[in-house]
């Protein structure tokens, strides 16, 4: 489903600190799997998240998603494409704050201009299937980090993506709460969401949940897939 | 379902955009009983041949800023009568005060 | 179109519920701002209408008068003046004008004597001992027709007047302070001979000929000084625009004050503002998105100030006679006009006022969102 040749990805090009987080990469995503991507800090697993994301484009090399080739693509298509494709969860889970859990998860809604209605309805379902449902009118900031991962979850899911994309999703959880996320993992692949992530958690990488683990280093792939 | 915030501030400047064009209707209004004063006042000033408003009467010559003469306390020119609370930082537009002082050069001798 | 308008519903419910966070400030700077709109508004409509109402009440006053000058002092005008005018080419009707002032210190109030001219319909026949009052000498001093009033002459002498009407209240703005008596009467509470009169009021045939007839008037009579009418409606005309220009002088400070205020707040973007807006961008929001967003914010603010600020200006100008300005027109005036203003409304003006309020916020609000809202979508992530 995603298809990805040759990626390079260079970070202050022409500069004196230019780094390159990504030389050489070729990369076939499957759909309805869950695809971890692993390695150390540093070996650009993140960076190419963000490729697969849409977040940003490749220095050199093709991205395609399904048939289409997205590499070359202007900012405000690669926005429609993203927004409706991809559902995204953080690390830090970037949630405003000051704001209630449903206006959260209502956010990545709001520029595509549906009915105001059935999107309510959906963020407080969402909310419902997440457990959340009697805190969705809480600020974001009073509620603990599992609360928010998953109201961060929510808001992933509010657009109806194919594929959701979770950078080191349990980096800020304890061992119960990062057994409850695998769940709701396990959830989504069953409603047939591709899932990407990166992690060097062994829980995460080591669960049943996981299809294949890309592992990661200096911007390489390395050997070793499972 | 809670009301929408967008809808509610929608019907607050709709409410107040109401009031904001009333306010040209009641001006409309008014001014069709105003005129009636105001020709009432315009007939007065025939009338009597008042030649000023009534807005400022501390003084003699802060009443009939038009009539007051030159040589009134403080006063410096017909058009600069402004010495009160009510009076003038800045001083008259050049342009107006140089049709009186032509007409005045015109006497043959001085006054 | 459905759609544009439900992202833009959308939009502004996010930009109000971002707003609603610091529900005191952004209150605090909503009522600022309005006050300030208020004010200008207030100022602008007020002088428009009084200047507007002294245009059209003193179009018919006199259209020349001629007063005497003595050593260059204004002084009594004697009969023969009116002849000497009536031989001038032009000069339609001519009469002497009998008018002066009084300082009545049971109020401390300086009145305008006037005897009106025998041909001046409605008050031509003022009888003898009777006087017709101005609405706010009445008030001040407590009298209703048919009362005694007594005033102490220059000359010493007690004169006792009966008060015959008072002048409508509605006509204040002219005839407030104003005492009608008889000529005779007018005559000796003064001490003016017969045959001298203050000044003298002329028409003419031709309008266009009227600055002719005015240097033809000051080569018969070199001690005459001339004052036409138009001079009288520009000289208005120039108080209104300079009272004007002084409040706005003395707004201009509050008003650079918020102007400062108003662009701290609009454009020093917090680390926060621009961590959220990083987020926006990274669930999706284009940077349109957040510039619309960020549009709304300012037009909504600045609109609600306009249309407040505008419309309570509109009451307190003409529904409660401007009374926050009174001080400032009174001065130290014991007598001073009731009026209610014709309300005459000047829409380029209003334009002006919408224009100057409501769009340098608008931009300040959008400006310096621009940087931050073309960041890559991916910073978040970088850290």
């Amino acid at each position: 489903m995603i298809k990805l040749t040759d990626i390079r990805k260079a970070y202050h090009q022409g500069q004196h600190n230019e780094l390159w987080a990504l030389n050489g990469i070729d990369l076939a995503i499957e759909a309805n799997k869950v695809t971890a991507l692993s390695g150390p800090s540093g070996s650009g697993k993140s960076t190419l998240l963000t490729l697969i994301g849409c977040m940003a484009r490749p220095t050199s090399g093709r991205v395609q998603l399904g048939e289409r080739d997205i590499s070359g693509l202007p900012e405000r298509f690669l926005t429609d494409i993203r927004r409706r494709t991809f559902g995204f969860v953080f690390q830090q889970f970037n949630l405003i704050a000051g704001l209630s859990a449903r206006d959260n998860v209502m956010l990545p809604a709001y520029p595509l201009g549906g009915d105001w209605r059935a999107l309510h309805e959906r963020a407080d379902a969402l909310l419902d299937t997440l457990k959340l449902g009697q805190r969705r009118d809480a600020r974001v900031e009073w509620l603990s980090g599992g609360e928010q991962q998953r109201v961060a979850i929510a808001r992933a899911l509010i657009n109806d993506p194919q594929v959701v994309i979770a950078d080191e999703p349990t980096a800020n959880l304890d061992t119960a709460l990062s057994r409850e996320f695998m769940a709701i993992l396990e959830s989504l692949k069953q409603q047939g969401k591709t899932v990407i992530l990166t992690s060097h958690d062994p829980l995460v990488v080591e669960s049943s949940v996981v299809d294949r683990v890309v592992h990661l280093r200096d911007g390489h792939l390395v050997e070793g897939d499972k | 379902m809670q009301s929408r915030s967008s809808h509610r501030v929608f019907a607050f400047l709709a409410i107040w955009l109401a009031l904001f064009l009333l306010t040209f209707a009641d001006a409309a209004l008014r001014r069709d009983t105003g005129a009636r004063v105001l020709e009432a006042n315009e007939q007065l000033v025939a009338q009597l041949g008042l030649t000023d408003l009534c807005l400022f009467t501390e003084a003699r010559y802060t009443r009939h800023p038009s009539q007051a003469d030159l040589q009134s306390a403080f006063q410096d020119h017909p058009l600069a009568f402004e010495h009160f609370p009510s009076g003038s930082l800045l001083p008259p537009p050049r342009n107006l005060s140089s049709s009186y002082e032509n007409l005045d050069r015109k006497t043959k001798s001085a006054d | 179109m459905k759609i544009w308008i439900e992202r833009q519903k959308a939009l502004i419910d996010f930009t109000l519920s971002s707003l609603a966070r610091r529900k005191l400030k952004n209150l605090g700077l909503l009522l600022v701002y309005t006050v300030i709109v208020f004010l200008l508004a207030s100022v602008m409509l007020y002088t428009h209408a009084l200047r507007h109402e002294a245009a059209q009440v003193l179009k018919n006053s006199p259209e020349v008068i001629v007063q005497r000058m003595v050593a260059g002092r204004h002084d009594l005008i004697p009969l023969g003046y009116l002849e000497k005018l009536g031989r001038i080419r032009g000069v339609q009707n001519k009469e002497g004008r009998l008018w002066g002032y009084f300082y009545d210190n049971v109020v401390s109030a300086n009145y305008t004597l006037m005897a009106p001219s025998p041909e001046s319909h409605g008050f031509g026949r003022i009888a003898d001992g009777k006087i017709v009052i101005g609405a706010a000498v009445a008030r001040e001093r407590g009298l209703v027709p048919g009362n005694l009033i007594s005033f102490r002459s220059y000359t010493g002498k007690l004169f006792v007047f009966t008060v015959a009407a008072v002048l409508p209240h509605e006509a204040e703005l002219v005839s407030a302070d104003l005492l009608l008596l008889s000529e005779t009467d007018f005559r000796a509470f003064f001490d003016i001979p017969a045959g001298y009169y203050n000044d003298i009021a002329l028409s003419v045939a031709n309008p266009q000929e009227v600055r002719n007839i005015a240097s033809k008037i000051s080569e018969t009579l070199p001690d005459a000084r001339i004052i036409l009418r138009e001079e009288v409606l520009r000289t208005y005309e120039s108080i209104f625009n300079w009272r004007e220009g002084i409040v706005l002088v003395l707004l201009s400070g509050s008003i650079l004050a918020f102007a400062i205020f108003a662009w701290e707040k609009a454009s020093g973007l917090s680390a926060e503002e621009k961590r959220e807006i990083g987020i926006l961008k990274a669930i999706g929001w284009e940077t349109g998105d957040v510039l619309k967003m960020k549009f709304w914010e300012g037009a909504l603010v600045s609109l609600t100030a306009f249309l407040l600020g505008y419309v309570a200006a509109y009451f307190h100008v003409f529904h409660f006679s401007a009374a926050l300005f009174e001080p400032v027109l009174k001065g130290w005036s014991v007598l001073y006009p009731r009026f209610e203003l014709v309300p005459v409304v000047d829409g380029f003006q209003i334009a002006t006022l919408f224009f100057f309020t409501v769009f340098p916020y608008t931009v300040a609000t959008i400006v310096p969102i621009w940087r931050a809202a073309i960041t890559d979508p991916d910073a978040v992530m970088r850290g």
